[in-house]
């Protein structure tokens, strides 16, 4: 059943009219090759309308980030792409960002949770577009591309590394093209080796030892270093798939171009921006909201439960490098984000971010802790709907849905057509 | 502040029972369906007509996910600009269970009875509502407002 697979599709007679109808105007518009009419998908003017909103043409380019000022230099990005992949970033000199964010493979690493200097307890993000968003992490807990970059850097099952440390390799291998960028290095005289204000118990104790201003001279040259590996990352963007060329077909009445899709996956697209509700959440030219939701995930580890969002705010409100703080480039004016930052919303208990669903089938397993290896696990998450160990499903029960929202319920075919769609928003991701 | 108290049930959408009843069954079809008799207008009275309420969004647009800001001239049923008045904002959609990805605020009085909304933005496309708690002087009341958001922007 490839011509109509919308909520109406019981209507047998209709759905029968339909298709003579479709198939007679196929003939009569295409006489001269009847047998191999292509298939035509009819569009509602509010499909279209959707289908038109989720094409990657009608990405923005990056938004600017005014708290990094050196972004758009060429200087700054080829500095950032050489640090990206340079291992002498880390505790034990093997762990890049290329190690867990691998260009060959979308940027990411496939495992469940990131695998550093030890192991982390989330899944890998992707890069690609992230700049879009105005919250990074699965938690939002960094309000800028720099400001996310210098998480795992200094972060133990990560990259393990500390403040002092880090700086002393840009004076050692970057001095030159760190400074054509930024201006002069801090002098690291007398500073130990060592030191930093999230490391071990010694690395603190010498990082408590260093004089406020020295502090501070490290702190900006930390600072920049996040500043030129975001400068690279927000060069990295998703190509376009099968499905943006569908839809282009689709909108601009192409019938040939709209056979790069098989009627299993139109059908899903239709689930897609229909009763699967999935474009609730995914919606835009990035297939995400920007935001953070509970969906009754399991817990990775219910001994531990991850509160996501909510236990984030606080740490974004309070971070030195986040957009109101000293080492942004940006005015209090530009910092909207953070200054009216949903601080109190219950509904944050448990949720996580939406991440783009862009070359999805690259990047399993999903969710926040990769808790599921499959997109056909995935789907029958949000057909089940559980309980949650923590805050609020936003997800309708079957049978004793909320007011506003109906359970989303999907036959074995359905579910099927679904992730038949979800593996054509592959690209090319550089 | 929590403003649900001071906002009950009728008050929030004005969908009379056989619209909500078309509604419920609409919601089976599609969850994001919008009430056809919705109140969509930008000003009225405050639900007790101790205020008038106009609110402003930008020129154009705003783009889903795009930060702005609003102005809500406030004035005395008779038209006089109400200064020095303190309104406290929710909102969100009605239909999804949540609010604004951020959290909106009055920050200033631009001008006599104008006031800024800053903070706005809204994450996805269609029925969002914006609640006022408005407290001038001695008298207090509260304001609903709807919008439709569409990919280009709100439905004017």
């Amino acid at each position: 059943m490839t011509l109509e697979t919308s909520a109406r599709a019981g209507a047998a007679t209709l759905l029968t009219a339909a298709l003579a109808c479709v198939a007679a105007s196929a003939l009569w518009l295409a006489p001269d090759d009847a047998r191999a009419a292509p298939r035509v998908d009819r569009w509602s003017e509010g499909d279209r309308s959707t289908l038109a909103s989720m094409l990657l043409s009608r990405l923005p380019a990056p938004p600017a980030d005014p708290s990094n000022a050196v972004e758009a230099r060429p200087e700054a990005i080829a500095l950032g792409r050489r640090l990206f992949s340079d291992t002498r970033l880390s505790r034990n000199g093997q762990v890049s960002c290329a190690s867990c964010h691998a260009p060959e493979r979308d940027f990411q690493d496939g495992l469940p949770v990131g695998k550093g200097v030890g192991t982390g307890s989330r899944r890998t993000m992707p890069i690609a577009a992230a700049t879009h968003g105005p919250w990074l992490f699965w938690d939002g807990r960094k309000d800028s591309l720099w400001s996310q970059a210098l998480g795992p850097l200094e972060d133990s099952a990560e990259h393990g590394a500390n403040r002092t440390q880090l700086v002393r390799l840009l004076q050692t291998h970057y001095r030159a093209d760190y400074e054509r960028v930024f201006g002069p290095l801090p002098s690291l005289q007398g500073v130990p080796a060592h030191a930093g204000p999230l490391g071990t118990d010694d690395e603190r104790q010498a990082w408590a030892r260093l004089s406020g201003e020295q502090r501070d001279a490290i702190n900006r040259a930390f600072a920049n270093l996040g500043k030129s590996i975001a400068s690279y990352e927000r060069t990295v963007a998703y190509g376009e798939s099968r499905f943006d060329r569908y839809a282009a077909a689709a909108l601009s009445g192409d019938r040939a171009g709209q056979q790069v899709l098989t009627s299993q996956e139109v059908g899903g697209l239709r689930l897609f921006i229909g009763k699967a509700q999935c474009s609730t959440c995914r919606n835009g030219p990035l297939l995400t909201d920007q935001h953070f939701h509970n969906t009754g995930v399991p817990q990775r580890d219910p001994a531990r439960p991850d509160r996501g969002r909510s236990a984030a705010v606080a740490k974004v409100q309070q971070d030195e490098f986040n957009c109101l703080g000293k080492y942004s480039d940006a005015g209090r004016d530009a910092c909207q984000e953070l200054r009216f930052i949903a601080a109190d919303d219950p509904g944050m208990e448990g949720a996580f971010k939406t991440p783009s669903l862009r070359n999805v089938a690259e990047r399993g397993p999903y969710m926040h802790a990769g808790q599921f290896a499959s997109l056909e696990e995935v789907v029958a998450h949000y057909v089940r709907s559980p309980k949650v160990a923590l805050g609020h499903s936003e997800l309708a029960h079957a049978g004793k849905g909320h007011a506003e929202r109906a359970p989303i319920r999907l036959s074995d075919e359905e579910a099927a057509a679904l992730v038949a769609f979800l593996k054509t928003l592959n690209g090319p991701s550089r | 502040m929590n403003l649900s108290p001071l906002l009950p049930g009728a008050l929030r959408p004005r969908i009379s029972s056989a619209a909500a009843a078309a509604l419920a069954s609409a919601l089976l079809l599609a969850a994001c369906a919008t009430p056809a008799d919705l109140d969509v207008t930008l000003q009225h009275a405050s639900r007790q007509g101790k205020f008038v309420v106009l609110m402003e969004p930008p020129d154009t647009g705003p783009a889903v996910n795009q930060m702005h800001a609003w102005r809500i001239r406030l004035s005395a049923p008779d038209g006089t600009p109400v200064s020095q008045a303190s309104m406290a904002f929710e909102g969100g959609m009605p239909q999804h269970g949540h609010g604004f990805p951020t959290r909106p605020r009055v920050t200033r009085e631009l001008a006599p009875g104008v006031y800024a909304l800053e903070g706005m933005k809204f994450s996805m496309t269609g029925w969002w509502d914006m609640r006022l708690a408005i407290q001038a002087g001695d008298a207090s009341d509260t304001a609903v407002f709807n919008v439709i958001v569409t990919d280009s922007g709100i439905r004017r």
